[in-house]
């Protein structure tokens, strides 16, 4: 079964927020299935729904490089896995 | 897809509202594990704990990571050691106490509840053991809680037994001294104890559940009060019915991490409990709550029709949103672990008599109170008697759960530190109630066609 998990990002806009994070989760074979993103005064807020059946490293490790890419950028990110919003938000 | 606002709610209610999963509770059975010999009893006990116990806080920690959704605690609950320790002397049972300790921290839990008596009728022998050793167990374990429960809605209520568990609480405020009593904060007393809370100190394996069983307690006080804060001018239908909104919600994350939670160690999954459980935290109180409706103080008039519509408005939401619901289910009212409630008793608007007036609508009872060291044993005992039949008559659960902190008077402070808290102590009536409580004996079960 597709396993899949939420991105989300927040924080200033900048160049190359996208890019960044898709070369890592291409490099974790992570594939990405959505990307909707909006900026409303000055704040940028992605959303990214990925496919992680895949990944090949950890999903802790993949939470952690996350982060580091976070901090670089000056980014809030999260990764979580896609069950906790249709339990949620979905009956 | 998830719209965006679904999505941000979800990590507001995580990140700035203090939503979490408060515990994954393991219950285990070890009616099995009785043998002639103790030291094999032991054994078993610890053997049967780790066997499912070992992999708890792995599978909490691996749960978290994946819903990014914090697990502050992960505990044990066992079978009420009295109906064990029957077979042995009180020396024997103190063994099987240190037993629980032992495999509680070797399996990295911080609390193991279930250091129990049931004595709502009479006592058996297992019963007094347990009773004869709770004082010193709560004062040379760290994680072993104990709880009794001293009446039940079709039993009545076991005098003899309120009695003794004053004595015990009192003698284990001595014993842990030099900790301002801290000892008591690991034992409840309770009427009509629920056999699937996960909530400690009274957590217990009831007789009725299975083998093992993971029981989940939400939290998210902080998430309530955020909701009702953005609703200044809503009329008290409208607020509950989003309090009822928000209470599906945090019940279905307990659902799905309970669930996950016992697939991954192989058991059944129990049940949520429903419960907004503060903590010291900012925010994370349930006095706040009540605050925000548009109480001055927690305790001012009108709290209690304000908890009352509060906790009936969780369990509206939460029943809705699990079929596997239980526990205490409502709304937890601890004094020191919520500063909300703290602050109200500092300025005055909160005593013992409206917290007890608030426990006929709450989830448990008089929780985490810190009274003068020199209250009389037969005081503490009416307290208790007074808190127990609020239980009995309405057919719900109360508990107790008071410390009388040693060398110190009303209106000092005391600090427990963790998710225990701080708080001031609290007065305590100065009239005698010992003549009424040292009659002893039973007070008759209350007749259930006749109420009002």
């Amino acid at each position: 079964m597709q396993e899949k998990a939420l991105i989300t990002v927040i924080g200033e806009d900048r160049v190359g927020i996208i890019a960044r994070i898709a070369t890592l989760l291409a490099q974790a074979d992570v594939n990405i299935l959505d990307i909707s993103q909006t900026i409303t005064g000055g704040l940028f807020t992605m959303i990214m729904m990925v496919d992680i059946t895949n990944c090949k490293i950890e999903f802790e490790e993949l939470k952690k490089l996350l982060k580091e890419v976070g901090q670089e950028l000056k980014l809030n990110i999260e990764i979580q896995h896609e069950n906790i919003f249709r339990a949620m938000h979905r009956l | 897809m998830f719209n965006f606002g679904e999505i941000l709610e979800t990590l507001k209610m995580i990140q700035e509202e203090n939503l979490d999963i408060r515990t994954i509770t393991l219950g285990v059975s070890l009616l099995d594990c009785v043998d002639g010999s103790l030291e094999k009893t032991c054994e078993n006990i610890k053997r049967k704990i780790k066997a499912k116990g070992q992999h708890l806080v792995e599978t909490a920690k691996k749960l978290e990571v994946k819903y990014g959704i914090p697990i502050v605690n992960a505990r044990v609950s066992v079978t009420p050691i009295s109906l064990l320790a029957g077979s042995f002397d009180e020396e024997g049972t103190l063994k099987i106490g240190y037993a629980l300790e032992e495999v509680a921290e070797e399996i990295g839990v911080n609390f193991i509840g279930g250091f129990s008596a049931l004595v709502h009728k009479g006592f058996t022998k297992g019963d007094l053991n347990v009773f004869k050793t709770i004082p010193r167990v709560l004062s040379e374990t760290e994680r072993v809680c104990a709880s009794i429960n001293v009446a039940t809605t079709k039993a009545g209520i076991n005098m003899d037994g309120i009695n003794y568990a004053a004595k015990i609480i009192k003698e284990t405020a001595e014993l842990t001294r030099e900790k301002d009593g801290l000892g008591c904060a690991k034992i409840v007393v309770f009427a009509n104890a629920p056999e699937d809370n996960p909530f400690m100190a009274g957590a217990f394996h009831g007789i009725g559940e299975a083998e093992y069983v993971v029981n989940v307690g939400v939290s998210g006080p902080g998430v309530v009060k955020r909701v009702v804060e953005k609703m200044p001018q809503a009329d008290l239908e409208e607020l509950a019915n989003e309090v009822k909104k928000t209470s599906f919600k945090i019940t279905r994350v307990g659902e799905l991490i309970g669930k996950e939670a016992a697939k991954l160690l192989d058991v059944k999954f129990g049940i949520v409990d429903l419960s907004l459980a503060p903590t010291p935290a900012m925010g994370d109180s349930v006095a706040e709550i009540i605050e925000a409706m548009g109480l001055e103080y927690c305790g001012a008039p009108g709290t209690t029709a304000a908890l009352m519509m509060l906790t009936d408005a969780v369990k509206k939401g939460g029943a809705m949103a699990s079929s596997m619901v239980g526990g205490l289910s409502g709304a937890f009212i601890p004094v020191s672990e919520d500063m909300g409630m703290v602050r109200a008793v500092e300025v005055g608007a909160l005593n013992l008599e409206k917290l007890e007036a608030m426990t006929a609508v709450c989830s448990v009872g008089l929780d985490m109170i810190a009274i003068p060291g020199d209250t009389p044993e037969t005081t503490i005992a009416g307290i208790i008697a007074d808190e127990i039949s609020i239980g009995v008559i309405n057919g719900k659960t109360t508990a107790v759960r008071i410390i009388p902190v040693p060398g110190k008077k009303a209106g000092e402070y005391v600090e427990f530190g963790g998710l225990l808290g701080r708080t001031v102590i609290m007065e305590v009536s100065c009239f005698g109630s010992q003549k009424f409580v040292l009659r002893g004996g039973r007070i008759p079960a209350p007749i259930q066609s006749l109420r009002n």
